[in-house]
Parts: structure tokens; sequence; C-alpha cells
């Protein structure tokens, strides 16, 4: 009895996901556990093992192919003494299930005047790939030279055989190009969108169409904070990698402020609001075209040194592609960063489901009036985005003074 | 008056391909030659030395026999014999280019030629004085040995390459001045004939035009078949009794001395630039040279000069390159100009010398950071098989663009193998385009790609 593998949902959220790539090929024998193809979620690649041991039968969705529904057959297994017919038959069965993909792929193959498009949107293109659709005759140390000094081929006239385009030509357009205005003559090109890609637009839209936001700011003193972080990379001046970051603290100083005002660690849903007994923290990390929120679980009962230490590893594998799903799938509230970019404050979107998502700015030294006296204080602007359906304004305010509190006295976050 | 779009002056390699091309191009085309169509390239050059040091290689191949399981009597040699093989040779090449031309409807003149104006060309011959009018002028007059002051060939105890070519007996010593690819080549037949060779180069190495590395590679391969060296001398006189060449020389500061049956001269050339007519003309002189822009234009817009009489490189394969050029801009088509790091430069001695571009230090010196590749002949299956362990691939890229900047070969067969890095270059290619290449296995040319994964860092037979 031949044996169905299945698009696995390797997320509970997960309705479809890109068959990415075939490990072990039609005919090849697997035993269970075995890596049998990799599958691209939302926003991961994921390897699938097999359940059964057996011989692969056949392959129903190539390798590169978006959109797999989840459960869909992706390929068959045999165990040894089944037919080609068993297998047809076996396939047969299955018939009725959706294959929209295959379907796509037909129409494009049918489609020449959509030729154009098609091409531009195959799945293969890496991410940063530019695709325009006429043929430049370059040599390839031309064709080096220009992607060295950025420059487009598409504008430079060739001198070489049969006007194609070499070393000098690019050098001497990379010369004049200084100082004057060349404009492209292609006026844009088109980057496809991947699954990541979709998903932030898919989320962000629907988070600023049903979440009512409102935004509450508040200025923290960064001083002891940055003092107790000296104190302690002075300790670790030979091991740079353990060293803190101002970031490490903040997801400290926000477990805490979270374990304080726990209705600020929450979600909306219709029939009532979802309370988190957890404080999980997603932080959010830019990668390669886009962005990743992995979490930080239980901020609010792990020291600084273990945050920071785990903060690194997601940050690196997240730019790696390699988190787990269970790494970034979750959290109850969120933190984004852009101090290190020099934004002194700005305003996120909140992350669905959560109800907060705090923007942090950059700290720098700023007068402030203290005691009638003009004195230089180092600051840092956060901006809370709250969910008013989970999030009144007073929780979101009691949250940020909670914040406040512990990072203008690390020693609190201590005790 | 007869009348012709172009008028070539000279039949050498520069001149019967310009000739040749020109019809092609529906140019009515006359090409005048003085002695011997095919010119020192096919007469006094290329040709006939090429064939003499096969008939030397072979003689060595043979000495050693033995390594192969062969067993052969002792291996003699006829001088008359090997000549006249190489003779004959010229003689064939020679009647095929005439033939190609007559294909070609080219009309040939057998005379001296003189421009007499920029329009007209005056040819004397067979005691008949012609006049030609020639829209365009080509001039491929070539070039002759250049001579010493003190150092005239006498053709008996002081020779050039000429008497060199076609000696009817083999002297017992030889002294050498001048090393580049004549000096070399001869230096290596004599030697593998069994004459005690002497070479004295003024340069700091030997092949001068050469990377140091592979002229040093090369010097000691020379050595140890029993070449002597002097290099960074400066020659003070010769004298000759009893059959003996004495040439006197400085080295260091020190006076020294050899001697030999023959002195041989191989100290570059001379343009023949003299009864030319040039002074009808606005032709204008660069360092003995005819003066030419990247097209082979002269300063008198309708006369062209290419090969030997318009600079260095003097090579062959430039004055037909050139002679392409002069031909198609006189045509009205838009050729490219010469890139001179794009002429390979082969000397045919045993072990062989090849190289394209710039050799380390002149890369260096123009402010590149390079990656350079080296692979040596030992560790190629093919080479042990042909019993030629000895070599080396160098390939000079930079470390910026991946651009080959030079490679510089030395070994067995590598004057058939440069071509690759030829193409490579005239197309600029990068060393993506040698290391994605599957080249056949075994040959020597599994070597071109190995240097270029060894710049790389990644070799994998080595």
């Amino acid at each position: 009895m031949p044996i169905k593998i299945l698009m696995p949902a390797l997320s509970p959220t997960m309705t479809e996901g890109n068959l990415a790539k075939w490990v072990k090929k039609e005919g090849e024998k697997i035993s269970a556990g075995e890596v049998i193809a990799e599958i691209e979620t939302d926003k991961a690649t994921m390897e699938v093992e097999a359940v059964d041991e057996g011989i692969i039968a056949k392959i129903l969705i190539p390798e590169g192919t978006e959109g797999v529904q989840v459960n869909s057959l992706i390929a068959v297994l045999v165990e040894g003494d089944e037919g080609d017919a068993d297998v047809e038959a076996f396939i047969a069965k299955f018939s009725t299930s959706p294959k929209p993909v295959e379907q796509i792929a037909e129409e494009k193959t049918q489609a020449p005047a959509e030729a154009k498009l098609a091409s531009i949107s195959v799945p293969n293109a890496p991410a940063q790939g530019v695709s325009t659709n006429k043929r430049i005759f370059a040599s390839p140390l031309a064709k080096r030279i220009a992607s060295i000094e950025g420059i487009s081929l598409s504008n430079i006239v060739g001198s070489g055989p049969h006007g194609r385009i070499i070393k000098n030509d690019v050098l001497s357009a990379a010369k004049s190009s200084k100082g004057s205005i060349r404009r492209d003559k292609e006026e844009y090109c088109l980057v496809p969108n991947n699954n990541m890609r979709k998903v932030i637009a898919k989320r962000l839209l629907e988070s600023k169409l049903t979440v009512p936001h409102f935004y509450l700011s508040i200025e923290c003193v960064m001083d002891s904070v940055l003092n107790v972080r000296a104190q302690i990379n002075a300790n670790f001046e030979s091991d740079k990698d353990k060293r803190l970051s101002v970031n490490d603290f903040i997801i400290l100083a926000c477990g805490k402020a979270l374990k304080e005002v726990p209705a600020a660690n929450a979600s909306w849903t219709d029939s009532a609001i979802m309370l988190y007994n957890n404080v999980d923290i997603s932080v959010a990390v830019a990668i390669e075209g886009g962005l990743i929120t992995p979490i930080i679980k239980n901020a609010d009962q792990k020291d600084i040194v273990k945050i920071s230490s785990e903060m690194k590893d997601l940050a690196k594998r997240a730019r790696e592609n390699a988190l787990a799903p269970e790494e970034f799938q979750g959290g109850g509230f969120s933190i984004s960063n852009l101090g290190m970019y020099g934004i002194k404050s700005f305003s996120a979107i909140v992350n669905p489901p959560q109800g907060c998502i705090m923007a942090v700015g950059m700290s720098s030294k700023r007068p402030v009036i203290i005691d009638d006296k003009v004195e230089i204080r180092t600051i840092m602007d956060v901006t809370l985005s709250c969910d008013h359906r989970v999030v009144d304004g007073a929780v979101g305010a009691e949250f940020l003074a909670a914040f406040k509190k512990y990072i203008e006295a690390p020693i609190l976050m201590f005790v | 008056m007869e009348k012709f779009d172009v008028i070539v002056i000279g039949g050498g390699p520069g001149g019967y391909v310009a000739a040749i091309r020109a019809s092609q191009l529906g140019l009515k085309t006359a090409v005048i030659e003085k002695e011997h169509l095919g010119g020192i390239c096919l007469n006094w050059g290329c040709i006939p030395t090429k064939a003499l040091l096969k008939s030397a290689e072979l003689l060595q191949k043979i000495k050693h026999a033995e390594e192969f399981g062969i067993i052969t009597e002792k291996a003699n040699f006829d001088i008359k014999k090997i000549v006249n093989r190489s003779r004959s040779i010229s003689a064939k090449l020679v009647g095929g280019i005439k033939g190609l031309l007559k294909k070609n409807k080219v009309t040939i003149f057998e005379g001296t030629a003189k421009i007499s104006s920029p329009k007209s060309v005056l040819i004397e011959g067979k005691g008949q004085k012609t006049s030609l009018e020639a829209k365009n002028i080509i001039i491929a007059t070539g070039a002759r040995a250049r001579i010493l002051d003190g150092f005239k060939p006498d053709g008996k105890n002081i020779w050039t390459y000429r008497e060199a070519l076609i000696p009817e007996s083999v002297p017992k010593s030889m002294v050498i001045v001048g090393s580049g690819a004549i000096g070399i080549e001869f230096a290596s037949f004599y030697n593998a004939l069994g004459v005690q060779v002497t070479v004295l180069e003024a340069a700091s190495q030997i092949l001068p035009m050469e990377d140091e590395e592979i002229s040093a590679i090369a010097k000691k391969s020379f050595e140890t078949k029993g070449i002597k060296f002097y290099t960074a001398i400066k020659l003070e006189g010769k004298e000759i009794s009893n059959n003996t060449v004495r040439v006197a020389f400085l080295q260091n500061y020190t006076k020294m001395l050899v001697e030999a049956e023959v002195l041989l001269m191989a100290v570059g050339i001379t343009a023949n630039i003299e009864d030319l007519g040039l002074e009808n003309t606005k032709v204008k002189l660069d360092r003995g040279h005819i003066a030419t822009n990247g097209v082979c234009q002269t300063a008198e817009a309708n006369i062209y000069a290419i090969g030997d009489v318009a600079g260095a490189p003097w090579l062959a394969h430039k004055a037909s390159h050139e002679g392409i050029i002069a031909v198609e801009h006189i045509a009205g088509k838009k050729p490219h100009e010469l890139n001179k790091l794009n002429i390979p430069g082969c000397t045919y001695s045993t072990p062989q010398i090849a190289s394209v571009g710039m050799t380390e230090k002149a890369a260096l010196a123009a402010g590149y950071k390079l990656k350079i590749g080296r692979f040596p002949f030992y560790a190629n299956g093919k080479a042990l098989i042909l019993g030629d362990s000895e070599g080396l691939i160098k390939t000079i890229f930079d470390a910026k663009t991946g651009e080959l900047l030079g490679a510089h070969l030395v070994g067995s067969d590598v004057t058939e193998l440069i071509h690759s890095y030829v193409i490579a270059k005239s197309m600029e290619g990068i060393e993506l385009d040698f290391i994605e290449a599957i080249l056949p296995h075994p040959t020597l040319s599994e070597m071109l790609q190995e240097s270029v994964l060894q710049a790389y860092n990644k070799p994998i037979h080595i």
C-alpha cells in the first residue's frame, strides 16, 4: 500500500508554504527520520523529515514551487512491491484535492503575451535580483567592474566587437558619471516579493486597518544604565562577545515592567482579553529582505547576561534564516529599536495579535532642567503603540512609568 | 600610370596580410617586394628557426629515448640535412603566399619601392622603373639585425641570424650577445647540437622582456644543459685571430674575456626606413621607427606603417594584426586599436617560454593588488607522460576585478598553450571563466586552470 507524503504544517498558523528543495529524489530509499525536503514557511526554511521508511515512488510537487497548500499531496512513498499502477491509482484518489500551483504554472506557459512578466517573477530569482528584459552584451570584466563601481550597464554604449561593452567603456562611464546626472533609461526594476515581504505586508496592513492605535511617549534618563553597562563591560574587556548592549537592558527593563503591569502583556480576541501568563518579548531584528521578531522568553526571570547571550544567538541565526518557528512565533509584547540608526523617536505599528509595541529611539546628550538649572543628561525617547481594544491609556502610561523606573534605576532590575 | 587604392611596400607577414585583407574589402591592391615574399618571418625568422629547433629537440628526445623504453643506436645529425629541411619548409610557405596573393587578386611587383610623393610610388627592379599612383600607402618594410659599432658581422667569425640559420658546419663554440628570443633560440639550438654556448646579456636577467621568475627558471634549465650565461654586462670589444673570437666585457666592474669560434650578434633590430623616400612625405620618426597612431596612420594621413618598421614588439603576429587594422581603417571601418598587452610573445627554445600581458613587476609598478597563481609541470600527469616535468604556469590577476593581467609560461609546448590566456585577455575574461571551464584530461592544458585556481587558493592537484 503506497504511503502519502503531505505538505506539513510547520507552525499552527501556516496555511501554505513553498517547496524549496527536494533532498531526496524519485527512486531513492529513505528511512524514518531522514530529511527528505526543505519547506520555506512564512519566515524560515525548515527541513521535513520522513515519518515512514520506503522508496520515493513519485514526487508530485517540483522543488521551487510556491504556495503549496498544507496537507496537499507532495509525494508518494512505496514500501517495495507496489507497481506503477498502484501508485497512479493512489494518486488518482487524491486528484479531487486542489492543485493550485500546477494550474498557475500551466497558465504561465500558455500566456505568451505575459512572457515579460513571467520572466520577472521566476520563483528562483534571487531576492536582490534586479530583472530587466533587455539583453546587454558586455565582457565578463566589464560586468565585474560595473558591479564593483555600482554602474548600470544599460546606459553604456559599447565600443567592443559588435558593440559589446568592454572594460574601457565602463571605466570612462564611471569617470563621467562623477558630478553629472545620468538618468537610467529603465524607469524601474521589479524585485519579486518573497514570502517574508508578503507576510509583512499582510500583517501590518491588517494591523493598521483593524487595530485602533494610540501612542504614548516618554523620556528616559540613561546615564545610570550606561554607567552600569560600562562597569560590567569593563569586566568583559578580554571577551568582547560577552559585552552587553543598551538593548539588552531595555529588554530586561521591559520584562520587569510587564511583570509589574501584566495588563500590557495581552491580546484582543472577540470574546475575551487574552492575558499572557509568561513574559515573552518579541524583539525586531532587521534581516536581508525584511525583518523578523525572535522571542526572549520569560524575560522578567532572566539575568542580563543570559538575555544578552540569547539575543546575540537569536539575532545571528535570524540573519542566517535559521530560526525554528517557535523561536519567532508567539510573544506577548514587542520591542523595535532604531536607536542605532540615529532615529530620535518613532511610532511603530502594533504587531498582531499583541497589544503593544515599544519603539526605542537613540540615546543622546540633551539639556534638561533639574532644580531650575540646565544640566546635561543622556536621554532616550520611547514611544508605546497600543491596541486600544486591549490596553487603555492609563495602562499604557503605567507600563511606561514602570519601564522608566527600571531603566533609570537599573539597580532595581537586579533585586 | 597605374592606379591602386592601396600599395603595400614589403611582402612580409605585415604586408602580405594587409594586401590580402585590402583586396578582400574590395580595394585595388598592389604589394611591392624587393627580395622574397613572406619577409624575414618566412625566410629568415620565425619559420626556419622553428624548423631547426624541431630537429634539435628531436635529437635530444632520441638521446633520451631509453627513458621511454626505446633502444636506439647512437643518435647523430647531419647539419646540411637539418638546414635543407628548414629551407624547404620556408620555400614551400613562400610559394603558398604567392598563391594566396594571386587568389585574392593582389598585384605583385618585384623591386625596390620609393615613395616619390604621398600619392605615388616608384618601383625599380630588373632594370626597369615603374611609377604607380596610390590612394593609400602601407609601409611594411620590416627591420634587420642591429649592428653594434666594432661588431660588424663578417659572415665567418661574426654572425647574425642569417649565418646562424644556414651554417655549413657546426662550430665548436659560440658566444651569443643578446638573450632575447633570437639569442636564446640559437643558444638552445646550437647547445643541443653539442656546441659550447656562452650568452652575454646587458640586462640583469636573460629574456629581459619576460617575468623575472620565469626567466630564472629558464636560465636554470639552460644551465643544466650546459649553456653559460653572463648577465648585467657591458661589451668592451673583440679581437679575432686563428679562427677564434675573443670578446671582452665588463661585469661588476671586472674585466672578463670569453672566446669562441663564432660570435653571434642578437642585440635587437634596426627599422628599414632608409631610401624609402620618407623625405617626400610628412611621415615622422620616433626613436628610429615610423611614428603611428592607434590605427597605424602616420603623420601623412594616407600613409600607414605596420610591423617592425613601426616599432616594438617586433613580432610577426603583431605586424599581421596591424596590417588588418590599417586596411580596415582605409576601408572606412572602425577597427579596434592594438592593445599591446594582449600580444603574446613566444620563445621556442627547450624549454619553451610564452607570455602575454604584464609581468609581476610591471603589474605591481602599475599599482595593482595581485592574486598570483603558480602551477608546476611536475604535478601534471600529461607532463610526466611526455617526459617533460620541468616548467611552470604563472597567472597574475587584479585582486579587485579578477582581470587577467598577465600569464607567464615556461616548459614543454607552452607556446601552444598560451592561446587560452590570449583569448581570455582579448575577450576580457575574468578568473571565473577559467574556474568554470572543463578542460580535457589528461592534457597540459589542465595546468592553465590549476594555475588560476591556485591564484584563488583552491587548487586541486597541488
